[in-house]
């Protein structure tokens, strides 16, 4: 279980990213957190990664606090990170750390690129692939280790639809395997609304959880079903409500005169 | 997970494929036509000027329209090459020369690395040390030799002390540049992975600055030739630059356009071999060199 209490985070330059967030992650859950840019949803990603510690608060997995990288922990970025230098087989053994014996090692990595179906690519330079290629291998990078937590940031954020969609499904077959606990920082209500058990929604300036809303659709779910779409209406009338916020602050904060209905109706 | 929403990734492989497959089918299909001046063409059309200027030249001369005392035509410095390299005076020279730069390059990018390496890898040393050394780059490298001359002496010490420090101000910008330039993400994933400190210098900085490295090499070589002139026209009595000033004290002017040809030689000999022996350590860049050299491979 993956237990966060009270995470505040503020950057050295006084930015304050994340203010009292609380939030529980059972194993083998899928929770996606989303919101608007600048929410502070990657840091806490950062945080649970252990790459930043938090300012305030604590992060526990299984009772033991996260304080640096972890052999339990995967991440995957926005961008796939691929050592240039290093054919794609040599890039998912990069996820394997200390002392694999060889045989071993190339069997992972093997099975790990044959998962995420680039059983063809072992050879290949990062640069021979295309961003979803090159995405899937960092995928198998981070789950070649078999962490028990993997942690998503905007991970098909920079794909084309197609390859998302494509991704998104991947992901879900992948998921099924070994059933990780699963923590994906997304701004697409509907990537959330395909994935999650529960979507967690943080409003921005400082990051803080506005709403979580439990996911209670079976899989596989269909894109584009009403049962989805219903769903995606919520949290995109969640995360209007996290825009009105701010608004309403930096009016309150500047002290203009209302000149708030305008914005407001084209947030709606 | 559903095999439909695949089929739009494995579609564009086969794209890919059947992409890859003609492109490589079309030239050995034109092979025939374009074969042989498609090899040796790039050469020949680089040599093209040099050519035509020379046999212009050597025309002009044969013809009376310039007299070529000053300027020889090329079969006259052809002659004077052949007559220095059937005494063997010219193989010691290149011997000589050769080994001035080999040692000057050798010491300046040994000194430059470890130093690139200090102060592009540790904030502290780069704090301590950069400084320093920006002001003495400043200093233009010839402005050394009366002290390297008093250091080391008059002979080979002071010459590849100077050549040494031509070579050591690219190479030392060019990797403490480059390690500063690694990018930040690729270092994160380092740390994702919990790589020491040396496996992260080994595994990640290493590989990252090669190509940059390969460069600021390429430009201290080439300063080294440069400065190699400069330490021998200052008072040597063997080497390349030797040939230039006793060329010139004696007014044999093909003496020291046949130097010049033969610097001109070695330079680019030496930039191709550094090329090539470093190449294996940087194909996986991606670059329009090794796409170029990718096509020529199909």
């Amino acid at each position: 279980m993956l237990a966060l209490r009270g995470v505040c985070h503020t950057y050295p330059n006084g930015v304050r990213a994340l203010d009292g967030i609380d939030l529980t992650v059972a194993e083998g859950e899928i929770v996606a957190v989303i919101g608007g840019s600048g929410c502070g949803k990657s840091t806490l990603l950062r945080l649970i990664a252990g790459l930043d510690r938090p300012t305030g608060g604590e992060i526990r997995l299984d009772g033991a606090e996260i304080t640096e990288p972890n052999a339990r922990v995967g991440v995957v970025f926005q961008e796939p990170r691929l050592m240039p230098w290093l054919s794609i087989a040599d890039n998912v053994a990069f996820g394997l750390v200390g002392n694999v014996p060889a045989a071993l090692r190339a069997a992972r990595v093997a099975s790990a690129l044959e998962r995420v179906g680039l059983a063809a690519y072992a050879t290949a330079w990062p640069r021979e692939l295309s961003g979803g290629q090159a995405q899937r291998a960092a995928i198998a990078r981070a789950l070649v280790c078999e962490p028990d937590v993997l942690l998503m940031d905007e991970p098909f954020g920079a794909l084309d639809p197609f390859t998302r969609a494509g991704l998104q499904d991947h992901l879900l077959g992948l998921w099924v395997d070994r059933r990780p606990t699963l923590v994906m920082v997304t701004h697409d209500a509907e990537e959330a609304a395909l994935l999650a058990d529960r979507v967690v929604v943080v409003r921005p300036r400082p990051g803080r959880i506005e709403a979580s809303v439990n996911v209670a659709l079976p899989r596989p779910r269909e894109r584009g079903s009403a049962d989805v779409e219903q769903v995606k209406r919520t949290l995109i009338g969640l995360l209007n409500r996290t825009f009105e916020t701010i608004t309403e602050t930096t009016q309150d904060r500047d002290g203009w005169p209302p000149a708030r209905s305008a914005a407001l109706e084209w947030q709606i | 997970m559903s095999i439909a929403e695949d089929i739009p990734e494995v579609r564009l492989t086969v794209a890919g494929r059947t992409d890859a497959s003609a492109s490589t089918a079309l030239p050995s299909f034109f092979l025939g036509k374009l074969g042989l001046l498609g090899r040796i063409g790039p050469l020949a059309l680089g040599l093209a000027l040099p050519v035509a200027l020379a046999a212009g030249w050597e025309i002009a001369v044969w013809a009376g329209l310039a007299d070529g005392r000053l300027m020889p035509p090329p079969s006259r410095i052809a002659r004077t090459l052949g007559e220095l390299a059937t005494s063997g005076e010219l193989g010691v020279h290149i011997g000589v020369t050769s080994a001035r730069v080999g040692a000057g390059f050798a010491l300046g990018a040994l000194a430059a690395t470890v130093l690139g390496a200090l102060t592009g890898a540790w904030s502290l040393g780069h704090r301590l040390l950069d400084p320093t050394l920006q002001a003495l780059r400043a200093i233009p490298s010839i402005a050394w030799v009366p002290l390297f001359i008093l250091w080391f002496g008059i002979f080979e010490g002071s010459k590849v002390a100077l050549i040494a420090t031509g070579v050591f101000f690219p190479i030392y910008l060019g990797v403490a540049g480059a390690i500063h330039d690694v990018d930040r993400k690729i270092v994160e994933v380092a740390r994702v992975y919990r790589l020491s400190r040396l496996a992260l210098a080994r595994r990640v900085l290493l590989p990252a600055v090669l190509p940059a490295f390969v460069l600021a090499l390429r430009s201290g070589l080439g300063l080294g030739w440069m400065f190699v002139v400069a330490a021998e026209l200052m008072g040597a009595s063997e080497g390349l630059g030797y040939l230039l000033i006793d060329g010139q004290q004696t007014g044999k002017p093909a003496q020291i356009v046949s130097a010049i040809v033969v610097f001109a030689v070695l330079g680019k000999l030496s930039d191709w071999l550094l090329t090539r022996l470093t190449q294996p350590l940087t194909r996986w860049q991606d670059t329009v060199r090794n796409h170029r050299a990718e096509d020529a491979a199909c």
